[in-house]
């Protein structure tokens, strides 16, 4: 009984209430993204959010109950079970929209990748915790965990899925450079990185190459993914100071704006709701990392610390590039906006990941 | 393992968190800044295009290439189109913006009630055709009322324009592409309702004529009228291709095929370039583009004459007696005959029980095989094609290119027909029985050949043995002007015959034209040295051999007539193939034909003597 009031004492409720917050917003944003088309379609994914959050929500729930030094424990047997997951994407994952991304498990369809990024995270977060130093990891050390990434890394490149992929090489070099990198090796792997760069470009497909010409000169194919950029920035900026009000947003309703529900969510909320709501909202996912960071702050075990730092890393990557592309700052690459876009397994996996920062935080009692 | 500190401590990680979240703070200014810049700086920019004015992808249409002859005059351009079109969206109000549409334009009812009936959602602002190819005084009248017009948009299609109605088959024509094709994948860049080849020239080069879709981001108002154009990717025009043929040799070919039913086809024989290719009787090409009445269509598919058909490629006929070259080649190079060897006609020859005829009642008297070529003794070869056998004739008359097609770059080509024992066995059961040699042997019976192929042969046996490939197209240049590419000669084969035996040959149609008892004597012109071969094909076959030559008076059954010839002056070369369908007798049909050509010619002031190709 003791044990629980602590626990109750310590709970962050400062992050549940931003938390509810964001699902309210996404609601909003998403009957307004598909309020276009209230045909069936649109209707159905506004009730699955919903469902979605729901689970996620029952999801912190379990993740909170067990005391997060557990998963370290089980790094491996999550690891292990996603990258099953991954090949059985590979095997026979459901295709739409050009790529082979999906598992069906009955009535509902899971996006292992997800599932990925937090597996690779607990990983290094193993790892790192045992052996950090103040030198900073040499090479040699960061090959052996660099294999844990790369693995699943390639497993989902392969899928096509290049905004998944790229998340993860972020979040892995996020938490690497923060439990410090040898200086000398820092060099070498920059200098590596500039002749990796060349090499895997020829690796990209045409449409991959062709969107990153189109993002360093959207001119230069203004009839085709270009013409998507602009449209986004019109949708934006069309927003000016207050919005042109719930509903309202003509490049919304007039189709101009593609994948609305997912990836471009946030230029819908902005053309409606002007820089007030939109800053505003931006603000309340920084709040969300701010609150992050303070939890490994306070928390007095490596383990916990550079896990919570991964979870900073993985909400931080996702909400920096979504919002970098749609404005025009990055190029297109498909990246969920952390529980506004539509997707049940993006949903689930940041809650997840708010529900392990909350358990770090929850037991970081002054005694121990 | 205890998940203590071990080396570092708790200000150490400290340290980094600060770090890290400096970091964060940054990019996340970074983020405001630029949602600041998107909302506040350019706001009123951005309100301003997506409230008022919208942005519209329009595509535009890349300008066909144009085709030409050898010497560059025009054969077919592009003309301007004026479509009618109504952007559903924009034509507020629809109903009464129609009406006041059809004082200026007829539209019929059904296209209207369809645009009326349709629905409202994002497809509205798709423009739906109401017109296409309006006229000037319906074209002027849209325009000048344009501003009580909303919605209501012109815009210019180019057109195919087929100037000169000559050589329709070899040019073909263009129509809408079929859900198969676009099915297909070989038309990539394609989308429904673009035109594209489907015949002739226009299909076998459609990737190059075709060029490649602009398109054009355009600002356009409250009403759809377009404001400003914001950006414009440029269409590529597509190559424009000159083709080997000569207009004037065309024209005059056309002109002496007019009337009859059949095919011409000249080709120069140093490269094979086609001068000229006639297929009888023909049709108007543009009745593809304006569009055809129900009635028009009906009848050129009807005609028993098959106006649609290239009978220069398509067309299959007994060679009759053309086919002679192949046998006397066969019967001189496998050495069953020399130039020496004789036979005697009596007008008919025994063979087994049956009697085989020879076109001449009284025979020919003894003949040798130039003079069989001259008078064209069919006993002569008969007894030639005994001796060789079906299968060794076969053997030479595929190697002088017979039974397979030439491989130019026409579709619909025929292979034409070169019996084997073989081939009857599979396609009848029954063997080859040695008295039907004899009618191959003279070129009836189960031999198919199409003007083409007669042409190039021909043409081999003027340049001294070797078949060209047949080429149409004499180079493309691209919009820049800059030659893309040029056409070279290839060789296909050599004949199956040595220089000697060739000459024999040569000698013999030589007196076809030029003796005094040669079968063509109507092809000779003065100063200009022609040598060829006549040829009388069977339409039906005699149920007895024994029928003498009687007059056929009903016209069709009247045998086909084929004149294939060439002709030399000083170091210049021209083959041609005629044959003319129920002209009875190629002597007096065909070979005049042939020798107008040839004449035409040979005193054509432009033709260009120095483009014989790639040396």
């Amino acid at each position: 009984m003791m044990v629980d009031r602590r626990l109750i004492q310590h709970f962050d409720w400062g992050l549940l209430f931003l938390t509810l917050t964001i699902c309210a917003i996404g609601l909003l944003a998403l009957h307004s993204a598909v309020s276009a088309d209230l045909d069936g379609a649109g209707r159905s994914f506004f009730f699955k959010q919903m469902i979605w959050y729901g689970a996620g929500f029952v999801a912190i729930g379990v993740v909170i109950v067990v005391d997060y030094r557990n998963i370290d424990r089980w790094s491996y047997i999550i690891y292990g079970g996603v990258i099953v997951m991954l090949i059985g994407v590979l095997v026979f994952g459901k295709i739409a929209g050009g790529s082979r991304r999906w598992l069906v498990l009955g009535p509902v369809t899971i996006q292992p990748s997800e599932l990925a990024k937090l597996a690779v995270m607990i990983i290094l977060a193993r790892y790192f915790s045992r052996r950090v130093k103040p030198q900073g990891f040499s090479l040699w050390e960061l090959a052996y965990p660099s294999m844990f990434v790369l693995l699943p890394f390639f497993l989902i490149v392969n899928q096509p899925d290049l905004g998944t992929g790229l998340t993860i090489i972020l979040i892995s070099g996020s938490m690497a450079l923060f439990v410090k990198i040898e200086r000398r090796t820092f060099i070498f792997l920059g200098m590596l990185g500039s002749i990796i760069m060349p090499i895997v470009w020829f690796f990209l497909k045409e449409y991959q190459q062709q969107r990153i010409l189109t993002f360093l000169n959207p001119n230069r194919d203004p009839l085709g993914a270009g013409y998507h950029i602009i449209q986004s920035k019109i949708a934006i900026g069309s927003g000016m100071m207050l919005g042109k009000g719930f509903l309202k947003g003509t490049q919304n309703t007039l189709s101009f704006l593609p994948e609305q529900h997912t990836d471009f969510i946030f230029s819908v909320m902005a053309e409606e709701w002007g820089f007030i709501g939109a800053s505003l909202t931006i603000f309340i996912f920084l709040a969300v990392i701010i609150l992050g960071l303070n939890i490994a702050y306070r928390c007095k075990d490596p383990f916990g610390t550079i896990l919570s730092f991964g979870v900073v890393a993985l909400i931080f990557w996702q909400t920096f590039i979504n919002l970098g592309m749609v404005m025009g700052l990055l190029p297109v690459v498909g990246m969920p906006l952390p529980l506004i876009s539509y997707g049940g397994s993006s949903v689930l996996t940041i809650m997840i990941c708010i529900g392990i920062l909350m358990n770090v935080g929850m037991r970081q009692f002054p005694s121990d | 393992m205890r998940l203590t500190f071990k080396s570092v401590g708790s200000e150490w990680y400290k340290h980094r968190l600060t770090f890290a979240a400096a970091m964060i703070l940054l990019a996340f200014m970074i983020l405001f800044g630029r949602l600041f810049y998107l909302q506040v700086v350019e706001g009123e920019e951005f309100r301003r295009l997506s409230q008022n004015n919208c942005i519209r992808l329009r595509g535009i249409s890349p300008a066909r290439g144009i085709i030409s002859d050898c010497n560059g005059t025009i054969l077919v351009d592009n003309r301007p189109s004026f479509n009618l079109s109504i952007i559903p969206r924009d034509a507020k109000p629809k109903a009464e913006t129609l009406e006041r549409l059809l004082q200026y334009v007829h539209i019929p009812e059904e296209t209207i009630a369809a645009v009326i009936d349709g629905k409202n959602g994002t497809a509205a602002y798709n423009p739906v055709l109401l017109k296409k190819d309006m006229n000037r005084d319906e074209l002027a009248a849209v325009e000048v009322h344009k501003f009580d017009l909303p919605g209501i948009v012109v815009d210019i299609q180019p057109k195919r324009h087929y100037i000169s109605r000559h050589a329709a088959h070899l040019i073909g024509y263009l129509g809408e592409i079929s859900p198969d094709e676009l099915k297909s994948g070989k038309f990539p860049d394609s989308r429904s309702g673009d035109y594209v080849g489907k015949y002739g020239v226009e299909k076998a080069a459609e990737k190059y004529l075709k060029g490649k879709a602009g398109g054009k981001q355009v600002e356009v108002n409250a009403t759809g009228q377009v404001v400003r154009t914001l950006l414009t990717v440029d269409p590529v025009s597509g190559d424009n291709v000159w083709l080997t043929i000569d207009i004037e040799l065309q024209k005059k070919a056309e002109a002496l095929m007019d009337g009859l039913v059949g095919a011409l086809v000249a080709v120069r024989p140093d490269s094979g370039e086609i001068l000229a290719m006639v297929s009888s009787p023909s049709f108007d090409q543009n009745g593809f583009v304006d569009g055809m009445s129900h009635g028009e269509w009906r009848d050129l598919v009807s005609n028993p004459f098959y106006p649609l058909q290239n009978k220069a490629v398509s067309g299959e006929y007994p060679p009759a007696s053309t086919y002679k070259i192949v046998t006397a080649m066969a019967g001189l190079e496998e050495g069953v005959i020399d130039a020496h060897t004789t036979f005697f006609c009596p007008g008919y020859y025994q063979f087994g029980d049956r009697i085989f005829r020879c076109w001449r009642k009284g025979g020919h008297g003894t003949v040798n095989v130039q003079k069989a070529l001259a008078v064209s003794c069919d006993v002569f070869f008969y007894q030639t094609g005994q001796r060789l056998g079906v299968d060794r004739l076969a053997r030479y008359a595929e190697a002088c290119g017979l039974g397979q097609p030439t491989g130019v770059a026409l579709s619909h080509e025929s292979s034409g027909l070169i019996p084997t024992s073989a081939w009857k066995k599979k396609r009848f059961g029954v063997s080859w029985q040695k008295g039907e040699t004899l009618s191959i042997a003279i070129g009836q019976g189960y031999n198919l050949a199409t003007p083409l192929q007669m042409a190039v042969l021909t043409a081999a046996v003027a340049n001294g043995g070797t078949l060209y490939r047949p080429q149409i197209i004499r180079k493309r240049e691209n919009a820049l002007g800059e030659i893309v590419y040029e056409c070279e000669k290839e060789v296909v084969r050599r004949l199956p015959v040595g220089s000697k035996t060739l000459e024999i040959i040569k000698k013999g149609l030589w007196d076809v034209v030029n003796s005094p008892r040669g079968t063509a004597r109507l092809a000779r012109i003065d100063g200009i040295d022609i040598s060829g071969k006549t040829g009388t094909a069977q339409v039906f076959s005699r149920k007895n051999e024994d029928t003498s030559w009687k007059e056929i008076t009903l016209d069709h059954l009247k045998p086909h007539a084929w004149f294939i010839a060439y002709g030399v002056r000083h170091l210049d070369q021209i083959a041609v193939s005629v044959i003319v369908e129920h002209g009875e007798h190629g002597s007096s049909t065909a070979a005049p034909i042939a020798r107008e050509v040839i004449r035409a010619y040979f005193n054509q002031p432009s033709k260009a003597i120095s483009s014989s190709l790639g040396r």
